[in-house]
């Protein structure tokens, strides 16, 4: 009988070392990654920061900030800038929007940076948030993006003073 | 422990078990589904859409859930070569399977009117994509060996390298940006939605939890019926 139980007790190390062993490697893996590779989208920050040349096809995702949305005389083509509350990038995208968009609230476009900065998307999909509230009220974490020099305050968002 | 290690020991215990399972599972399901799709109020964004919620989310909890029970009965059966865990382990994973299936299935028909999308590959829909996978693989396992210790031993090994995806799933929407949102019931401050939405949410993962209960407990006396079915015809065979 001893000697079952101390084969019991080395399966359990075993399987103990082999599972943790496992996870660690994938979660190692998963973080030497990097957050931005496992993105769905970047946010304007970190298109700042990585300096994408314009052309280059990528998501594009953060709140639409308030006060920026509006529509073209062809009624199709809408204008609005997405925020991340530290960086802003004007969006143009040509299309139906989907039933959930709104000013302040999350949105992932895919796309390409023009010229001038203005990042031209084929694609907008809405991103809802964590909250739910009866219709009438406010949810309990209400977005509050306040952005550190007020939005629009011609935060870099030309490509001559970019980087 | 030992003492279910009996599978007449089994039978009585789950035989006891079952009617009030079957009781709390009828009354939180017709209750729950009354408060989800009747009485509760409407989303001030997503509108009547946000009661899909109440079948998806608990769907995904239980897909969660019922790997989280596969993999601990597969480290039992491995290490302590339990019997009855490695059955409990193989009659849970096509529950788990189910419910992986729903929570996609009721997560794209979400996902289109309020993304304007089925389906994208953020952090959470691909793990959890993943996840129905991983159910898929160790179930094929226990049919592609003929001998039944060894399928189950590979199958019981597979579920103990998958159960890794468990945190991927919980914590893709954190690390990543993803398209999927952030827990709303799960997290550090409480949850971000009020009571009269939380209650039909809750009741709902109650019945499942009792369905999976019920449905696990048929399984694994089935398994054992099937094993005496076995052992008996082949005494048949040859006497």
């Amino acid at each position: 009988m001893a000697g079952l139980k101390t084969r019991k007790k080395q399966r359990l190390v075993v399987a103990s070392i082999a599972v943790a062993a496992i996870a660690g490697a994938v979660l190692l893996v998963l973080f030497a990654m990097g957050g931005d590779s496992l993105s769905l989208f970047l946010q304007p920050s970190a298109v700042h920061a990585k300096e994408i040349e314009a052309g280059k096809r990528f998501r594009l995702g953060g709140l639409v900030a308030p006060g920026t949305f509006s529509k073209a005389e062809d009624g199709l083509t809408y204008h609005f800038t997405i925020t991340d509350c530290a960086a802003d990038i004007p969006v143009t995208f040509k299309g139906l929007l989907p039933d959930l968009f709104r000013e302040g609230q999350g949105v992932v476009t895919e796309g390409r940076l023009n010229g001038t900065g203005t990042f031209v998307a084929d694609t907008v999909l809405a991103k809802h948030d964590e909250n739910y509230a009866p219709p009438g009220t406010m949810p309990k974490n209400a977005e509050a993006c306040t952005h550190p020099e007020g939005l629009n305050s011609g935060y870099n968002t030309s490509p001559g003073s970019r980087g | 422990m030992h003492r279910f290690a009996n599978p007449a020991e089994f039978n009585r215990l789950a035989d006891a078990i079952l009617p009030w399972a079957k009781v709390v599972m009828a009354a939180a399901f017709l209750y729950g589904l009354y408060l989800a799709l009747y009485a509760s109020p409407a989303d001030y964004q997503q509108g009547e859409s946000v009661r899909i919620m109440y079948i998806h989310v608990p769907a995904a909890w239980m897909a969660m859930f019922t790997y989280m029970v596969v993999a601990v009965a597969s480290f039992t059966a491995l290490v302590w070569r339990h019997p009855l865990a490695l059955l409990a382990g193989k009659a849970a994973a096509p529950i788990g399977l189910v419910f992986t299936g729903l929570a996609l299935l009721t997560g794209m028909l979400w996902g289109k009117p309020m993304w304007g999308t089925y389906w994208v590959w953020d952090g959470r829909l691909t793990s959890v994509l993943v996840l129905f996978f991983l159910y898929l693989g160790y179930m094929a396992l226990w049919r592609a060996l003929d001998e039944e210790d060894k399928a189950g031993r590979a199958a019981s090994i597979l579920a103990l390298v998958g159960v890794v995806n468990i945190p991927i799933i919980k914590f893709s929407v954190d690390w990543w940006n993803t398209l999927h949102q952030p827990a709303s019931v799960m997290r550090m401050d409480g949850p971000s939605m009020p009571v009269e939405m939380l209650w039909p949410l809750l009741t709902l993962a109650v019945a499942y939890k009792a369905y999976f209960v019920v449905v696990l407990l048929y399984r694994m006396k089935l398994e054992i019926n099937l094993r005496k079915l076995s052992v008996l015809s082949s005494l048949e065979v040859q006497g």
